[in-house]
């Protein structure tokens, strides 16, 4: 159960700075994904951990303990690569007891916890197999016990389910999650699937050009991301540039291209009158009813609609030109709408995100290459 | 006016290669150029006159001489291949680690004992090693015999096994390596149980390459050979002594036992399986230190540099002695021995510029076909086999069949018939290397490119050419190079008119009368020439890099 | 006419079928979406349209005129693999005037043509950079570009989002479909991600071990699954094992493990059939307490509370063994309920679909190879 410390970590790649300053502490027992478009530093991160790769700057502790001097061989970490690289030329056996055999333990005393690990991953039937010989899913828990079954209570995990098919990605997580609690150990999970990450972790870190955006539990940062690019990046969301036309002790109204907006008390954000700043929604949180709502209420017409399954997708135009995507459960009673219907959209005053606009402008800030 | 004939002339090639007929017509007569050409030949050309090795059987004496002859062809090879393997892999690590610039210049003197012809390589070393040799001053004087013979092999072996490893390093996924670091595996033991063992395939191939190269090469052997024999050096006495039926047996046999050992070593090279069931810490961490490496890497670079690297240049000191000896102006002046030293060299040109181009056109649809396995997977096998027959039989005994073979043409003439033996053995160089490069190329941006509208020829022309253009040029200055180099087959084709690296080899030898100036001198020319062309081989790999 | 006609196409590739007697039709214009997992013959479907490979049984129509015999050069049938396949060698430019060149287009119109496409995907500006400059979205714009340029009616897109982070792709779904659909193309769409093809897809067909399992609109295959596989590919859902008790006009009883009861609509079945009882996850409902008129009521106890962003995923173990999943959107969750806590399940007969008892048992079934 060990305790991992990043502090000050620098990492330069010629010109491209992927890692520029990360600070992070890692709890005890946690399971902590990190996530961000490629490129982000998210990899050079883990891969700095596991002593992959050599910071220019900063230390890593490990229990308190500094290991950035240290060889890879010398840290205990259990790694699982995205390209799986399980050993081609061995078994499946030999592939999960390697860790033990390169310490030295006797063939007889390996076989212990090499069954019990194939046990618990449910590998037994494939011992004698080779890893090309394994559906992707196995040869992914192949990875997981070999990197695991010399007893090492950190797990980082690079990419572990990206060369999946999502049906087994999405049972293997939450497996992966199960597993990781079982053995009490601290897990770095890093992943471009943002939904993987919001299931599987107790934390979330969003990382972006190299720097850390915002880090907090799954709910947190989908409900109440305080930075836009975590609104941006984990789950969908609908921004629009607002100007604040009044301030009042219960909230403020915005002008939002000629349509009035107000929203609550925002935690973080206090909009001064006259300023331009970014409103958020989600669009499983806007209502799209055939009757105005009653406050934030705008006409709108449908531009798109399609049904994917749990829910319809719309894409409504407001009379100030303003695309909205909006996402509504199916219901029964209801039969939705389609293209061209006139309707009302309702954004809730106590979903709507409030943020100063980015300096670098609002399509940079969350511009995902 | 004249690109706008090429662009119609291309649309129409480009329009014909849709038709199946016309792609079906170019692959055939390419493979039928390959069976009539470079397969058939050798194959009949010795079969035609296996009675009169039949003869040679009623002789005691020269059944044994042969049987000799054979066995140490066999024994060198093996040993020779054996030990650059273990000299040669340290130093191929040491390169493929790069990093400074020291290691590229040690990666390019690497390359020296390759490219300089063997001929001159032979001479180098029977200098080096013998009474004026520089090592003499410390009482080693190795004389001509099975010992020279076995330095000598060692030295022109050693470069391929370090080049074709160094590309298997290089190409090598280090994920493994990492993967095992991160399971607590240190140096020494990750080499042993992960590098070495997916690297298995390269060292097989790698050795096999030494081999072949050990087991046909025949200049430098005779030069430095004295009264000992092998294989080749057997071949080339008894060609010289007149006698048929004797060069006839060994020839056979070399192709036979050479085609037999190569199987047997591919085949038992893929099942061989050294099982890996322990690591020991402690005595593997002592190999893995820093001390212990350091150690290897000295030991390593002292046996290439003592038995490599200055044997093979040594022939430098005497060659720039004949520059002010007057040597100079007498070559240049062309009297004497030197008027057919420039004849030689001529006719060695002409022969490498035909070989190439022949090779070239009839070469790249066979690369085509085996790297795309048109022909399904055992017909490919079977191509690829072919192909690789000229390298792997020793040179001298394919000449002596292809000699046979050829000379049974009578309105043939002896320069048809040296192009004809130079073109099969220096045909795989180029198919090989093609096929590599096209093999690289994924096989979906040739099949986006068709769907896109464009015909076989024009993808071929747009795509595929340019993305192999580096392969092509150094196979092709390859296939140029070794026919050049060639000794073997050469002197077993050569009646009156003699390459280069023949001539020389009679200079040595004092068949003819020459001083030591000219035979440096002499020798210094041919080597140029191939640094020459190996230096724009150079620039351009480099230039493709880039 | 239909654009595109398969009629009994098979393709074998030594023992194994990857396609197996796959006939159905795409009309012109439409938007295609081919749902499999790996090895299930998807990718083998396309490269036989594209004439890349040819069936061995079965023919393939393009707009009426039958081409199994026709070059892939002569089809005008572009492919585009999930790596671009760009030629690295060229710039942009030179990528998309290869296929109106290829066809013996003049220099300058073809010139014209690439320019014009590469500004319908925004591109214009990098004309002449090399394809490894550009980043991964980048690319697949420009292999889009190169084969609208070369005048096809039919792009063949094999996972053309499956090279790129997951939160992009997401943003380039409706993206590349707004493309197919402003340039009048018909487009078929290969990819594992069903939610990707129920988003882009006009229809959705469903492959399995090379064989055809339903081709119908978004709507159709989810709402009415012909397959137990197809219920469980696209969408998410829970599958019970359940025996006929009675049957009705109006529907059926079931019984599940242990003598648990519930009623269905479905009456096909006879009495003591075995069957197979699926549910859609988000049409279970979970609540704290039972309120008394719901049908189908069941407790358990929750095992695992996921958060998916935008849904919250329960599991529950039912009283008698068997576990469901409930998946209620993020807006409707009111009340907390926490993993260990014991809660009322219930969900509409209406919503549920019966199947047969497969022969090689539920598992089987599910599983993709």
């Amino acid at each position: 159960m060990p305790e991992i410390r990043a502090e000050g970590l620098r990492k330069e790649y010629g010109k491209v700075t992927a890692l520029n300053g990360v600070n992070l502490t890692i709890n005890n027992g946690e399971y902590l994904s990190i996530v961000g478009p490629s490129g982000c530093g998210k990899t050079t991160f883990i891969k700095s951990i596991a002593g992959v790769v050599k910071p220019d700057a900063g230390e890593i502790l490990i229990d308190g303990n500094r290991v950035t001097p240290l060889p890879i061989e010398e840290r205990g970490v259990g790694y699982v690569f995205q390209e799986i690289a399980l050993f081609p030329h061995m078994n499946v056996y030999d592939n999960v007891s390697y860790g033990l055999m390169v310490r030295g333990v006797p063939p007889t005393d390996r076989r212990g916890p090499v069954e019990e690990m194939l046990h618990m991953m449910v590998l037994e039937d494939y011992v004698s197999l080779y890893p090309k010989e394994l559906s992707g899913g196995a040869r992914q828990k192949t990875a997981i016990s070999r990197a695991l079954t010399s007893g090492s209570l950190l797990l980082l995990l690079d990419e572990p389910l990206g060369a999946l098919d999502l049906k087994v990605r999405t049972v293997l997580r939450y497996e992966l999650r199960k597993l990781v609690k079982d053995l009490g150990l601290t897990a770095i999970h890093v992943t471009h699937d943002q939904e993987e990450a919001l299931s599987v972790s107790d934390r979330v870190v969003v990382m972006k050009a190299g720097k850390i955006v915002e880090v907090g539990s799954p709910m947190q940062l989908y409900l109440k991301p305080k930075e836009i690019f975590t609104a941006k990046f984990l789950g969908e969301a609908n921004f629009m540039i607002g100007k604040v036309s009044n301030v009042n002790g219960r909230g403020s109204q915005f002008d939002v291209s000629g349509l009035n907006l107000s929203a609550g008390i925002n935690g973080e954000f206090f909009p001064i009158n006259g300023e331009t700043c970014v409103l958020a929604i989600r669009p499983e949180f806007i209502d799209l009813t055939s009757k105005p709502g009653n406050v934030n209420t705008w006409a709108c017409e449908i531009v798109s609609a399609s049904f994917v399954g749990d829910s319809m997708r719309y894409e409504v135009r407001a009379d100030n030109g303003a695309i909205l995507l909006v996402k509504t459960p199916i219901t029964e009673d209801e039969s939705g709408f389609v293209n061209g219907d006139k309707a009302y959209v309702t954004l809730p005053e106590g979903s709507l995100l409030l943020y100063g606009l980015p300096e670098e402008g609002l399509e940079k800030a969350l511009s995902l290459e | 006016m004249a690109i706008r004939l090429f662009e119609s002339v291309m649309a129409t090639l480009d329009k014909l290669s849709s038709r199946p007929k016309v792609k079906k017509v170019v692959y055939a007569f390419a493979v039928s150029f390959l069976i009539s050409v470079i397969l058939l030949p050798p194959v009949l050309g010795i079969s035609f006159k296996l009675g009169l090795a039949e003869q040679v059987l009623s002789n005691p004496e020269l059944v044994n001489r042969s049987e000799a002859a054979i066995f140490w062809s066999f024994i060198i090879a093996l040993s020779v291949a054996s030990l650059d393997l273990i000299a040669g892999l340290p130093l191929a690590w040491i390169i493929s680690a790069g990093g400074s610039r020291w290691i590229s210049i040690l990666d390019a003197l690497a390359d020296i004992p390759f490219v300089i012809p063997t001929v001159a390589l032979g001479f180098s070393t029977l200098l080096f090693w013998g009474k004026t040799g520089p090592v003499s001053v410390l009482g080693v004087i190795v004389p001509p015999g099975l010992l020279l013979v076995l330095l000598l092999h060692f030295a022109f072996s050693f470069p391929v096994i370090v080049r074709v490893m160094v590309g298997e390093l290089m190409a090598h996924n280090t994920i493994y390596e990492t993967a095992a670091k991160t399971l607590g595996a240190r140096a020494f033991p990750i080499a042993r149980t992960v590098t070495l063992p997916l690297l298995r395939p390269g060292l097989i191939a790698a050795f096999l390459l030494a081999f072949a190269r050990s087991l046909s090469e025949t200049g430098a052997t005779v030069i430095v050979a004295g009264l000992f024999e092998n294989g080749p050096v057997f071949i080339k006495n008894a060609k010289d002594a007149g006698l048929e039926g004797p060069m006839v047996l060994v020839s056979f046999t070399l192709i036979i036992s050479s085609v037999a050992v190569f199987a047997l070593i591919r085949l038992l090279g893929t099942r061989l399986k050294i099982p890996i069931k322990n690591v020991y810490p402690v005595p593997e961490a002592g190999l893995s230190s820093n001390r212990s490496v350091n150690i290897r890497n000295g030991v390593t670079l002292l046996v290439f540099g003592l038995f490599v690297l200055i044997p093979s240049i040594y022939i430098t000191f005497p060659a720039i002695g004949a520059l002010t000896d007057g040597t100079l102006q007498k070559a240049i002046s062309g009297l004497g021995v030197w008027s057919s030293f420039w004849q030689s060299m001529t006719l060695s040109y002409v022969i490498a510029v035909i070989v190439t181009l022949i090779n070239i056109v009839m070469g790249l649809p066979i690369a085509i076909l085996i790297a795309r396995k048109k022909l399904g997977k055992l017909a490919t096998t079977l191509i690829d086999a072919v192909v690789n027959v000229p390298i792997v039989v020793p040179s001298v005994a394919l000449g002596v069949s292809l000699g046979f073979f050829w000379r049974s043409f009578s309105f043939l003439p002896e320069f048809w018939i040296l192009v004809f033996a130079h073109m099969t053995i220096t045909y795989t160089y180029f198919v090989q290397a093609m096929a590599a490069a096209i093999e690289g190329i994924p096989e979906e941006m040739e099949e986006t490119a068709r769907t896109l509208g464009g015909r076989p020829f024009r993808v071929f022309r747009k795509i595929i050419l340019p993305l192999t253009k580096y392969s092509f040029l150094s196979g092709s200055i390859l296939v140029f190079t070794r026919s050049v180099d060639e000794t073997g087959a050469a002197t077993a084709v050569s009646q009156t008119l003699k390459t280069a690296p023949v001539l020389l080899v009679s200079w040595v030898k004092h068949q003819v009368i020459v001083t030591d100036s000219d035979i440096a001198l002499g020798i210094a020319f041919l080597v140029l020439t191939s640094f020459a062309s190996l230096l724009v081989l150079r620039l351009i790999v480099y230039r493709g890099k880039k | 006419m239909p654009a595109l006609r398969l009629l009994n196409v098979t393709k074998r590739f030594g023992a194994i079928k990857a396609l197996d007697d796959v006939t159905f039709e795409v009309k012109d214009r439409e938007y295609l979406c081919v749902l499999g997992s790996t090895g299930s013959g998807k990718t083998t479907l396309l490269r036989s349209i594209a004439g890349i490979l040819h069936p061995d049984d079965g023919d393939v129509y393009l707009d009426g005129e039958k081409v199994t015999e026709i070059s892939a050069e002569e089809r005008n049938a572009v492919y585009v693999p999930q790596t671009y396949a760009l030629f690295p060698h060229m710039t942009i430019l030179e990528n998309v005037v290869f296929g109106p060149l290829a066809k013996n287009t003049s220099r300058g119109i073809a010139e014209e043509t690439a320019g014009r496409m590469l500004k319908l995907v925004r591109l214009d500006k990098r004309a002449d950079a090399y394809p490894n400059e550009l980043s991964g979205g980048m690319q697949q714009r420009v292999a889009l570009a190169r084969g609208l340029a070369s005048g096809a009616k039919l792009l063949l897109l094999d996972e053309p989002l499956g090279a790129l982070d997951g939160r992009l792709r997401l943003e380039l779904r409706t993206k590349l479909r707004k493309l197919a659909k402003e340039s009048n193309l018909t487009v078929i769409h290969v990819t594992h991600d069903q939610e990707e093809a129920m988003t882009i897809g006009d229809r959705i067909l469903v492959l399995r071990k090379g064989k055809l399992q339903q081709l119908g609109t978004p709507y159709h295959v989810y709402n009415r699954p012909e397959k137990i596989f197809v219920a469980n590919f696209v969408g998410n859902t829970t599958f019970l094992e359940a025996i006929v008790k009675t049957r009705s006009k109006e529907g059926s009883t079931l019984r599940l493990r242990e003598g648990l009861t519930v009623r269905v609509r479905d009456s096909s079945f006879e009495t003591d059939e075995a069957v197979i009882l699926s549910i859609r996850e988000e049409n279970t409902s979970i609540m704290p307490e039972p309120k008394g008129d719901e049908p189908n009521r069941l407790s358990g106890e929750v095992t695992a509370v996921h958060f998916l962003g935008s849904f919250i995923r329960y599991v529950v173990m039912l009283t008698n063994g068997d576990v469901i999943a409930a998946r209620v959107p993020i807006k409707e969750v009111n009340t907390e309920i926490n993993k260990g806590d014991w809660v009322s399940i219930s969900f509409d007969p209406m919503n549920t679909h019966i199947y047969e008892y497969p022969t090689l048992g539920l598992q089987g079934e599910l599983e993709a190879n």
